[in-house]
């Protein structure tokens, strides 16, 4: 595949893995969990990389689920001894990002991870970081990293749907049915950590929470079905990683800004021409009203 | 190490500096505990996020580095996310969480592709807006911060004369509005308030890490006090605190952002004002939770011998005293500390052992237990008919003692003690005047 | 047999008690009212029996046995207002969601799943909103895909959190009816109410509660004024005006 390929291909795992996530986020109000989250595997990576002195991928995975699941425990933590839960996201992420930020600024030196990478990610050189197996080229390692974490997502939503479903909609009811709610809550948060973490690196960190939250949002203006959502929100993701890729190379800019660009600009168009729920359609549908009842 | 650190006391620029990032604190810890107040704290990451595009969009219209142009730039983007944030509620069924999510992340990635666009344009990082994103508070030259200090200083100002204002808006909007001030007007200034503390800060702290200057030493001072005045003095002080520290830390190591430092040195006050702090500080909390704990249960264990002897005496009958798994039944308390409880209350002479596991009260404790039943019960139907008694507001204040209400009351809330057949029966020999005595403790316990 | 037991049931937010000590037994085949002042902790028992807030003690069986293990014995109607009404979902996959206790883990509903639900929704008269999406609902219809719900869980005892409120008067009947249909088929139904004027009409039992257990019992012995002002208290000229309400009929 070619150079261009590697990179929409790598993109569009992005944006499937970040879009499906993203809806359950979006559902159960806690979006900004998921904006927490995307700062804080920062430091599960830094932390990661110090402990086992290694870039590997998998060290990386761990480390950023570790945190990750530590972010969402600590703001709950914060939030029942008395911390406003908004104040109580604020907290945490903020200060587990600055810890990872010193620790990458001590000894960043040696890592090939440095701050703006961490932000915007380097998706221009996953395309040189394979991975061969007995001189078998097998294509970038972010590639096989992004297609793991997208099958396992896929297969816990798969075994999971319902209890997702329901322990989202009406949590009181899915406890008197007897669904372990918190299990769900700390499974969606393992998930919610594997897939930011796996993005970090095409991504980087801030632009992992635009493709979380916008295309689910998209989405969310343009259905009313779960499976619906979840899947236009999957092409909301790869069409935002195909139309930021090209706005990039036009105008030699960030790839993964554009993607976020890209991303609200489809949002911003949904939100106003969306033939069930878009600023339009609603107008229209109030003048008929207004012109039936005069 | 020293060296620098004479240097840093000695050099003009650095003195500037940390003034500058004083005032900042200060301010931000003011502002940051109304923003807490009105839930708004995610609101100034959203602002300080989108404040990037602001700031590059300045620099491409203006062609230079420029703090008054920057500063301008931030807050219009700043508050222009504000207003999508509130139209994207509004108009439609995406909720707050989302909106704010979605509006700092793409407005983060348009300041992310203005920023490669200045790069390559002007060969490397001569702009200097990379140090807007982990802020580099040594970067700042004298010019930059004299505008930053005198816009802290003006927003700490408009704060102060507006107190009380900000105080009944954060408290009770509605009220606000009812007695006739311009609440639409005050939101719009402590919006506006949010937006100048961040963008002033942006070179200091970085967009980033901005939000945690309005939240967490606000945060942290909500643990000393019960006062909004008090708050946001220490909120400021912890402002002020950990912005001075945080710079002094970054200039004196190489290559070290000063916006991570600022943070991390705030986040040390937070937690040991959260572990620390009098009366509200996990520690005393904990201390007085288990005070409590002991004393609930011997409340408890006193209350059920009492309920025990008391079905025993409307039955005229007389047991040989009661088992420890009957009170295990009817009250949540584990047996250790069943039988610690038991031993303890042994000792003050209130229980006597019966036999094997089986305990009765004495005199003496059926006296005491006979006050905490009343009370309990009295407590019972107060809260029965709260709203009858709401004027006395008990439950606010754990500490008043319901025999200290007026007699009138007392009598009325004994008068439905009776009605609801709740009156505790055995009374204490002392008071049990001419009445059938319970007659284990008119033969035994009297002794 | 006594189709739910509740004993010595306490349940404490800090250390304020919100219920005390509620202990009663409820026949099996009976409509029960649940009835009390505001603050009197109606909706708690109920979230307290089907563990929903913490108990400090005591504990409930439902056909002899803990909760627990009778769990598909159940069904829980909430209040509306505890659920966002935005989820992007229709009201037939509302309805099937009563089915999961059933269904078990990583299955999915059935075609006889699905038939059942529709079934429910046809009680309910709602089987032509079937693929409605329920924030397009009215708060009566959106009520009645709850007890739709309810009745997909094939539940021998339910328990309904305030049913009525907010909804009209054709909806207030359905369920009614459907309650009284229930009861016919030998299921007990706890529903916590408020509305002192039509529990001599709707239900044979009542359980008068406030922070205690008052009283319980059938309509007719225990809706009484004395008890009435035991679990009222001291409102007095609240009480005046219930008086006729007592001694109509």
């Amino acid at each position: 595949m070619s150079y261009e390929g590697w990179i929409l291909l790598t993109g569009s795992l992005v944006g499937i893995s970040c879009g499906i996530v993203g809806c359950f986020l979006i559902l159960r109000k806690m979006a900004m969990l998921a904006d927490a989250i995307s700062h804080t595997v920062l430091l599960g990576i830094v932390g990661a990389y110090l402990i086992s002195n290694s870039l590997e991928g998998i060290y990386m995975l761990i480390g950023a689920a570790i945190v990750g699941i530590l972010t969402a425990f600590f703001v709950q933590l914060l939030h029942s001894s008395g911390v406003q839960s908004d104040a109580a996201i604020g907290v945490v992420f903020t200060s587990l990002f600055a810890v990872g930020v010193i620790l990458l600024s001590l000894f960043g030196g040696k890592v090939h991870l440095d701050t703006d990478h961490a932000l915007m990610g380097e998706i221009t050189f996953i395309p040189w970081d394979i991975l061969e197996i007995n001189g078998i080229y097998l294509g970038p390692k972010a590639v096989w990293m992004l297609g793991a974490v997208l099958v396992l997502n896929l297969i816990i939503i798969f075994l999971f749907y319902k209890e997702i479903k329901i322990s989202s909609f009406d949590p009181d009811m899915a406890v008197a049915l007897g669904i372990p709610v918190l299990f769900i809550h700390y499974l969606l948060m393992g998930m919610l950590s594997l897939t930011t973490v796996a993005s970090f690196d095409s991504v980087g960190a801030i632009l992992v929470v635009a493709m979380l939250i916008v295309p689910g949002a998209t989405a969310y203006l343009l259905t009313d079905k779960l499976s619906v959502m979840l899947i236009i929100s999957a092409l909301v993701g790869v069409l935002s990683a195909f139309a930021g890729y090209f706005i990039a190379t036009i105008f030699n800019v960030s790839i993964s800004g554009s993607m976020a660009v890209a991303a609200g600009v489809i949002f911003a168009i949904t939100f106003v021409f969306s033939p069930t729920h878009g600023l339009l359609s609603r107008w229209l549908a109030r003048k008929r009203l207004q012109n039936k009842s005069a | 190490m020293s060296e620098t650190l004479v240097s840093i006391w000695t050099d003009a620029n650095t003195q500037w500096v940390l003034i500058g990032t004083l005032l900042l604190g200060l301010a931000s810890g003011l502002i940051g505990s109304f923003a807490l107040l009105k839930k708004q704290s995610l609101i100034g990451d959203a602002m300080a996020h989108a404040a990037l595009p602001g700031i590059c969009i300045a620099f491409l219209i203006h062609g230079a580095k420029s703090m008054s142009w920057f500063i301008i730039g931030a807050a219009l983007s700043g508050l222009l996310a504000t207003f999508f944030i509130e139209k994207i509620i509004k108009l439609s069924r995406i909720k707050e969480d989302t909106s704010i999510g979605l509006v700092l992340s793409v407005f983060f990635g348009f300041g992310i592709v203005l920023l490669t666009y200045i790069n390559h344009q002007s060969k490397g990082n001569q702009s200097g807006i990379d140090d807007f994103i982990f802020g580099q508070a040594a970067s700042l030259v004298g010019a930059d911060v004299k505008l930053i200090s005198a816009v802290a200083v003006l927003l700490i100002i408009i704060t102060v004369l507006l107190f009380k204002e900000l105080k009944l808006l954060t408290f009770d909007p509605q009220f606000a509005q009812g007695i006739g001030l311009p609440t639409g007007l005050l939101n719009g200034l402590l919006m506006t308030l949010i937006v100048g503390v961040v963008v002033i800060g942006l070179q200091a702290v970085g967009v980033i890490l901005m939000s945690a200057m309005l939240i967490t030493p606000a945060i942290a001072a909500r643990y000393w006090t019960e006062r909004l005045d008090h708050m946001v003095i220490i909120a400021g002080a912890i402002g002020a605190f950990s912005g001075v520290f945080g710079t002094l830390l970054s200039t004196t190591t190489k290559g070290m952002p000063t916006g991570p430092l600022i943070i991390v040195a705030a986040t040390i006050i937070f937690l040991i004002s959260m572990v620390f702090a009098p009366k509200r500080g996990l520690l005393v909390k904990a201390i007085h939770q288990s005070r409590l704990r002991k004393q609930v249960a011997r409340e408890q264990v006193l209350q059920t011998l009492y309920d025990f002897t008391e079905q025993e005496y409307v039955q005229y009958k007389v047991g040989n005293g009661f088992h420890e798994q009957q009170i295990m039944k009817k009250r949540p308390i584990s047996i250790s500390m069943l039988q610690k409880v038991l031993s303890s209350l042994e000792k003050e002479e209130l229980v006597r052992r019966t036999g094997d596991a089986l305990w009765c009260l004495t005199e003496k404790g059926l006296t005491e237990a006979y006050h905490i039943t009343l009370r309990n019960r009295l407590m019972e139907v107060y809260l029965m008919n709260e709203m009858t008694y709401a004027h006395f507001n008990i439950r606010q204040d754990q500490s008043m003692d319901l025999l200290q209400l007026p007699e009138k009351v007392l009598t009325e809330l004994k008068q439905l003690l009776k009605q609801y057949g709740r009156e505790p029966l055995v009374l204490p020999e002392k008071m049990n005047a001419g009445k059938r005595s319970y007659h284990r403790y008119a033969s035994i316990g009297g002794k | 047999m006594n189709s739910v037991t509740v004993e010595n049931v306490t349940v404490a937010y800090h250390r304020k008690p919100v219920l005390q000590e509620v202990s009663f037994s409820v026949p099996e085949g009976k409509l029960i009212g649940i009835i009390g002042p505001n603050g009197a902790g109606k909706s708690t028992l109920i979230k307290a029996i089907l563990g929903l807030v913490p108990r400090a003690s005591g504990n409930v069986y439902i056909y002899g046995k803990p909760y627990k293990q009778q769990r598909k014995l159940v069904g829980y109607v909430p209040q509306r207002g505890s659920v966002d009404w935005d989820f992007p979902t229709n009201a037939l996959d509302v309805v099937l969601m009563g089915r999961y206790g059933h269904i078990g883990w990583f299955k999915r509903p059935s075609k006889k799943d699905v038939e059942f639900a529709m079934s429910c929704l046809e009680k309910v008269g709602m089987k032509e909103y079937a693929n409605r999406q329920i924030s397009q609902l009215s708060g009566g219809q959106q009520q009645r895909v709850f007890l739709a719900r309810a009745l997909a869980q094939d539940a021998t005892v339910y328990f309904m959190d305030e049913p009525f409120v907010g909804v009209d008067a054709a909806t207030e009947k359905a369920i009614i009816s459907l309650l009284n249909e229930l009861k016919a088929q030998g299921k007990t139904v706890l529903v916590v109410h408020h509305d002192l004027q039509t529990v001599k009409e709707y239900f044979d039992w009542v359980l008068l509660l406030n922070m205690r257990k008052i009283a319980i019992g059938p309509t007719e012995e225990t809706f009484t004024l004395e008890n009435l002002q035991k679990t009222y208290g001291g409102r007095l000229t609240f009480l005046n005006q219930q008086h006729a309400i007592v001694n109509q009929q």
